[in-house]
């Protein structure tokens, strides 16, 4: 046998277990990814996730109404009369602020939480120990722009807390237990990862499809997604917000109500001082104490009662022996 | 018999197979209609689309196995798809001789030789697969099907050369002549194919076609080859001179191009062409021409080109209302990672309503499937299921006829939805025009209807107010009226008495009206003719979409009710309503 033909061997026997091996390898890749009936229909298995319970049991059921000019005294008056800053938040204590930071507007237009209110309470917060103050909201406008021109921005960080943004990534899909809508939903749950605390502070406003935008109607800025088609079904909507947040505390500033064209407003005549601020454990007491602001009862605004069917607090504040102390 | 002439029955064989399975993509129940034909045998051949999918889903949906073969068949023999099975590589080639065939053998040799500019097709490969390698991680997308040739000339046959044939003959095959919104760019693209053989035979193959490149990588241990023998050549390059891949079995022989025309071996007058083990007696080149910096810009560019193509929101915010997928069609990102863009759904669609997009889903989506309404004989039927069934890399989901229509186990989740129809107010007839029409709702399919009516009573512009002159049995005789006899007499007409009571107009003269039953009205009195209308709305809780109401409307220009893709089932973040 010439040389060259035993090369040609060595080499044809080479080439072989080369195209053998490629053989194998696209054989056994094929024949692992292969998928003889496709795709499925979209599983949409809602998540069984919920949000901790924030509520601090030591602390009781609580609630007391502060009345004056000054929001930031009456602030202080009412979280001494309802026992004390330190009743909700004790040292170590992780804190979530949620306010309404829904728009880019300035706070004397009201149509957002004040900044003053933010400062003191994330302050109080920082002074009973709190190792973390953390302000979030989802707002409806361009979220820094919201932040900043609120003025909530620069009050949260002066106290000592930190602004946390709507960022995508933030965002988990999460179901509410028995709920129709926030099923599978899109939820701001990113900055209450590792809180202990949670605490609503919304203004008192006028709401042009629900009756009113208080302390239940504020958790909607935790929703994403394109939460504006819920509108549809307003009440229900607000009362599974209830259902999904249960807070350390809520607190509801009526030292200014916006009294007409919510819940943007844009006019210092849609505002009225009203000289009250409402802090309590119970959201749904708060708000059906908070409706008179507006001029109205709890029976106008069907979201107290439904919130009230499903134990989620009481509408009948008054049960609770509210604390009233001037400011 | 020569080895050239089995080549060339295996080739008109393939194409006469490629030419059938469009044909008898039609629905009916004649033989050469849909009676079971593997119609999708030579998409699924093709390997490019089975590792593209099985890049950019992770899966080898269903049929799509068969590229093993091709695979395999590859390894073992060498590019013998290009030369043998390829129905597009046979067109080029008959082309190809066509236009060379008087020509001088310098001419031919010449235009035979090897081009640097061959290396362009493992680039587009490159760009491609890297794409699809992304579509896992949400950044990437399937691009090949604008290229494959399969897919290519799957849709040139289907969408344009079917459709103008069956016009010249009759026609024959679709009893109504089929349309295809965007056949034209299609048509264009496939001419152009077919005319660069003129320029360069095999133009295509040598520089485009990017599963000819995949090929040519799998080929590289190919056990029997091409090459040269030691001994006989006098030089005389009569192999170059039909050497359809260029790769240049005179000289050092590149293995990667080499299409297995075989002309060569018969071409050979020296028995110093061989086809077998040994190496090729003046060398052979096994790898791809590559340069290094062409293969990582092509690579860089197929990994940035879904994201920079998805800049526009296309897919996101941006989406666009009326790009309406068939029925079954996944979420657009799983859609795009899939769709081949070959036509199957647009050839097999029973009603002619699938069609090939333009940019509507951006240039990713061009030519991907989409519903246009005012084409085709009636909206996408809501009992049918052929698209889902034909696509060959499951871009739409095979739906059974229970899920497409929400019964069965299917009841709960309700039927499929592409879209909802929206009435336009200001066209729609009985809304802005107060004309009776409401066929959108009589067609409405679906069960409840989708659409239903309000009625309301409208005066009639210049009967509003008519005084009573004398009252005959059933008949007003009015004062000084001077209207169009019969104008009033079509039962949607009514005389409306000061008392509130509305009676139906049975006929009138110029100056009468006659009533259905005897009026209770005086003379003096004044009274109105009013049009009864029924103006259709839509109920979004049940209209899936299906565009028969858009296609039926008599508003034939821009129709006065029109399906856009709100409330699509496939996407979540398309919803409308609660």
């Amino acid at each position: 046998m010439p040389a060259d033909d035993r090369l040609s061997r060595r080499e044809f026997l080479g080439r072989a277990v080369k195209a053998g091996a490629s053989l194998a390898v696209a054989g056994a890749v094929g024949w692992a990814a292969w998928d003889p009936a496709g795709p499925g229909p979209s599983e949409s298995g809602p998540q069984a996730t919920a949000l901790p319970d924030f509520s601090v049991s030591t602390a009781g059921p609580r609630m007391s109404i502060a009345r004056g000019a000054d929001r930031v005294r009456n602030l202080q008056a009412a979280l001494r009369a309802a026992g004390g800053i330190e009743r909700f938040v004790r040292r170590g204590d992780r804190v979530v602020l949620k306010v309404n930071a829904a728009f880019a507007s300035p706070p004397m237009l009201s149509a957002t939480t004040h900044p003053d209110i933010v400062h003191e309470l994330a302050r109080l917060c920082v002074a009973a120990g709190a190792a973390s103050v953390v302000v979030t909201d989802n707002p409806i406008n361009d979220p820094a722009s919201s932040f900043a021109l609120t003025g909530i921005g620069e009050a949260a960080r002066r106290a000592g807390a930190e602004v946390v943004l709507p960022e995508e990534r933030l965002f988990r899909p999460l179901t509410v237990k028995d709920a129709t809508l926030i099923r599978n939903w899109p939820v701001l749950v990113g900055p209450l990862a590792g809180a202990t605390r949670l605490i609503g502070v919304a203004p008192v406003k006028d709401h042009h499809r629900s009756g009113a935008s208080m302390s239940m109607k504020n958790w909607y800025g935790l929703l994403g997604g394109r939460r504006n088609i819920f509108h549809q079904d307003i009440q229900t909507i607000i009362t599974e917000l209830a259902a999904m947040v249960t807070p350390t505390l809520v607190v509801l500033d009526g030292t200014t109500t916006m009294m007409t064209n919510g819940p943007t407003g844009g006019s210092l005549a849609d505002l009225k001082e009203t000289g009250t601020l409402i802090v309590g454990t119970d959201q749904v007491a708060v708000d059906a104490c908070g409706a008179a602001l507006l001029g109205k009862t709890p029976s106008d605004l069907p979201f107290i009662a439904k919130a009230a069917a499903l134990g989620i607090g009481t509408a009948d504040y008054r049960s609770l022996a509210p604390v009233e102390v001037s400011a | 018999m020569k080895i050239r002439t089995a080549r060339r029955a295996s080739q008109i064989f393939f194409v006469a197979l490629l030419v059938w399975f469009c044909v008898v993509s039609t629905l009916g129940d004649r033989f050469w209609q849909l009676r079971g034909w593997p119609v999708n045998w030579l998409l699924d051949l093709d390997p490019l689309a089975g590792l593209a999918t099985l890049l950019s889903t992770r899966t080898l949906y269903s049929g799509l196995l068969w590229g093993l073969a091709t695979v395999g068949l590859t390894i073992l023999l060498g590019r013998v798809f290009c030369g043998w099975l390829c129905p597009f590589g046979a067109m080029h080639q008959f082309v190809g001789w066509l236009g060379r065939r008087r020509r001088k053998m310098k001419e031919r040799v010449e235009a035979n030789r090897y081009r640097p500019a061959q290396r362009i097709k493992y680039y587009i490969l490159a760009a491609f697969l890297a794409a699809a390698a992304l579509a896992p991680f949400g950044a990437g997308t399937l691009l090949i099907g604008l290229l494959d040739p399969l897919p290519l000339v799957y849709r040139s046959i289907s969408l344009v050369v079917v459709p103008l044939a069956d016009r010249l003959a009759g026609p024959v095959i679709s009893p109504i002549p089929r349309f295809y919104e965007g056949a034209g760019l299609i048509a264009v693209v496939f001419g152009t194919a077919l005319a660069l053989n003129l320029w360069v035979p095999r133009f295509y193959c040598r520089f485009v076609c990017p599963l000819g490149a995949l090929l040519g990588v799998l080929g590289r241990f190919a056990l029997r080859r091409i090459g040269r023998t030691g001994e006989g050549c006098t030089g005389c390059l009569k192999c170059e001179r039909n050497c359809e891949g260029a790769c240049r079995p005179t000289g050092r022989i590149r293995i990667s191009e080499c299409v297995m025309c075989v002309n060569c071996l018969d071409d050979c007058a020296h028995g110093a062409i061989a086809y077998g083990t040994r190496p090729s007696a003046e060398g052979e080149t096994l790898s791809p021409d590559l340069r290094r910096r062409g293969f990582i810009l092509s690579t860089a560019a197929g990994l940035v080109a879904a994201p920079a193509l998805r800049l526009g929101a296309s897919t996101g915010p941006n989406w666009d209302p009326d790009l309406i997928r068939p029925p079954g069609s996944l979420a657009e990102e799983e859609f795009l990672a899939r769709c081949i863009k070959c036509g199957q759904c647009m050839r097999v669609c029973p009603t002619n309503v699938i069609h090939p997009a333009g940019l509507e889903s951006g240039l990713e989506g061009l030519w991907t499937p989409r519903l246009n309404f005012r084409i085709g004989t009636s909206g996408c039927q809501h009992t049918c299921i052929a698209c889902g069934h034909l696509c060959p890399t499951a871009a739409i989901r095979p739906l059974s006829l229970d899920e497409r229509r929400g019964s069965g186990s299917f009841a709960a989740r309700g039927p499929v939805r592409v879209g909802t129809a929206f009435v336009d107010r200001g066209r729609c007839l009985p809304w802005a025009m107060d004309k009776p029409c409401i066929v959108c709702q009589e067609n409405c399919p679906v069960s409840p209807k989708a659409i239903f009516t309000r009625e309301v009573f409208t005066p009639v512009r210049g009967a509003a107010s008519l005084t009573v002159a004398r009252i005959e049995h059933r008949r007003f005789v009015l004062a000084g009226a001077a209207m169009g006899s019969e104008r009033f007499g079509t039962g949607d007409y009514y005389a409306l008495l000061p008392d509130g009571t509305r009676l139906r107009i049975a006929a009138n003269g110029p100056d009468w009206i006659e009533t259905d039953r005897a009026p209770a009205a005086a003379p003096g009195a004044t009274l109105a003719v009013l049009i009864r209308l029924q103006q259709p709305v839509v109920d979004p809780r049940h209209c899936i979409g299906c565009g028969v109401c858009e296609h039926e409307c008599p508003v034939l220009g821009r129709r006065a009710i029109r399906v856009s893709a709100e409330n699509e089932s496939r996407e979540p973040h398309h919803r409308m309503v609660l």
